[in-house]
């Protein structure tokens, strides 16, 4: 059952379209490849999962665009959200 | 190649629809206009919100929509109503609207006629007489690179920026690959992919018009006090999953697809027919005005998404409107036309939406009427020099 979305396939994260428990598979469409990870807390409904470890200092890919830089080191199946992802844009103190 | 079957204009452009615009120059002719354009079954006309009282860089605004307007190739001619005091002078309209195109054109004036019911006598005889003629206009096969497509997005939420603009997306990349001309407008929605969008640009030109917008657009509220680039994503969008102001802004710009972006175009000028690609216009967030811009750009069509669900309409041209949102395409099925819900279930790629989205593009363009065509609504506002958001 696919319950999160891939936007572009060079993405790090992916959207859930359900709310997901921790340790719930995670499950998303790559191209026409199905593939499965599990979530390492709780990921509310449309919101962000990281698909692979992502370091911190290192970007964040939605869209196939950088949408924010990792503010501590993620892991795969955590949610990726304000609390570890900022703007790219040094003008935003966020 | 693929086609559509539409309307061929003598300057040149091809129309979707074939219609009799009755245009109030104000809002003092509106009502007037109104009543003309409900004694001859189609004509069309709308309630102008501008017209009068408006300084220079206002009113210009008001003349290119309706000239714009005039001139869109939906509609085979216009019959202007004026009220004779107003800032926006009939003849001033009629002038602009001439800069733009050689179609069938009247024009008459309230003041001046002696009254209301003399002009209702008066244009609805010339109105007749243009839908008489219009009627003779059969519709014949055109490539579907004649075709301008607007791209909207309004009453957005969660599902607008993963399932619904993404397959806006893809229908614009295939439009684009096979000739034709998109628009990406809001440049409310541009503010903070400003380097995204710039780096796709055709040229030093376009990369220089695109920091420009959104920098005018910003300078505009920050004079007021107001700051669009701090206040997004707002609470309820961080809520919605959104985190930084890129995502956001991506979401929305996702509508124009992946292609190189051409060319930059103040609101409502006049886009020329061998322009092709992609384009972005600096239009307001507000879907009324940001649409109108579009449509007087010259766009025959705009392709609308949403979430909450809105019933927005076009006097002169089909607005199809798609949603993400598997409930509102449920509960809302009156106002929309599209269901791409089904992208975010894996039963549909998004490529295979923006395939299936073409393929009723393609039939709204040959004559099939959308939910707000059915329903005959017109909603229209109008860019202002104090902007909307």
């Amino acid at each position: 059952m696919i319950n999160a979305l891939l936007i572009n396939l060079s993405d790090n994260v992916a959207v859930v379209t359900e709310q997901i428990q921790k340790g719930g598979r995670i499950c998303f469409m790559c191209g026409t490849e199905e593939r499965t990870i599990t979530a390492a807390e709780t990921i509310p409904v449309f919101h962000k999962t990281a698909l692979r470890d992502i370091e911190k200092g290192h970007e964040v890919y939605k869209y196939g665009c950088r949408i924010g830089i990792a503010t501590s080191d993620i892991r795969q199946g955590e949610h990726v959200h304000c609390h570890n992802v900022r703007s790219p844009d040094a003008r935003i103190d966020s | 190649m693929k086609t559509f079957l539409g309307y061929k204009r003598p300057d040149g452009r091809t129309g979707v629809r074939n219609m009799v615009l009755v245009l109030p120059t104000n809002m003092c002719a509106s009502d007037t206009a109104a009543l003309i354009a409900s004694k001859v079954p189609g004509a069309v006309s709308f309630h102008n919100q501008v017209g009068c009282s408006q300084v220079p860089s206002d009113m210009q605004y008001a003349l290119d929509m309706m000239a714009g307007f005039a001139a869109n190739p939906n509609v085979y001619g216009t019959v202007v109503i004026g009220l004779g005091c107003e800032t926006c002078q009939a003849d001033m309209v009629v002038e602009e609207i001439r800069k733009r195109t050689c179609k069938p054109l009247e024009v008459f004036v309230i003041q001046q006629m002696g009254g209301i019911v003399n002009t209702v006598s008066a244009a609805a005889e010339a109105v007749s007489r243009m839908v008489k003629d219009a009627a003779l206009c059969v519709r014949e096969a055109c490539s579907v690179d004649e075709l301008l497509l607007g791209t909207e997005c309004g009453g957005s939420d969660p599902t607008s920026g993963i399932a619904a603009n993404p397959t806006i997306g893809a229908l614009s990349d295939k439009l684009v690959a096979d000739g034709g001309s998109v628009i990406l407008s809001e440049t409310t929605e541009l503010v903070g992919a400003e380097d995204i969008l710039s780096a796709r640009a055709a040229d030093e030109n376009v990369r220089n018009r695109i920091y420009t917008i959104i920098s005018r657009y910003e300078d505009h509220f920050l004079r007021n006090g107001e700051d669009v680039r701090y206040g997004n994503p707002t609470p309820g969008n961080k809520e919605g999953g959104l985190t930084t102001l890129e995502e956001k802004s991506l979401g929305c710009i996702h509508k124009g697809g992946s292609s190189t972006i051409n060319a930059v175009y103040d609101y409502g000028k006049q886009i020329p027919c061998d322009m092709k690609g992609l384009v972005i216009m600096d239009t307001p967030g507000n879907d009324a005005s940001s649409i109108a811009g579009m449509l007087a750009g010259g766009a025959q069509l705009v392709v609308f998404s949403t979430g909450r669900g809105t019933p927005l309409g076009s006097p002169i041209a089909p607005v199809i409107k798609l949603t993400g949102n598997r409930y509102t395409a449920r509960t809302l099925s009156d106002m929309l036309d599209f269901d791409a819900s089904s992208a975010l279930t894996g039963e549909k790629s998004i490529d295979v939406l923006g395939d299936e989205l073409y393929e009723l593009v393609l039939e709204v363009c040959s004559g099939c009427r959308t939910k707000a065509e059915i329903l005959g609504f017109t909603e229209t506002a109008v860019m202002r020099a104090c902007n909307y958001v």
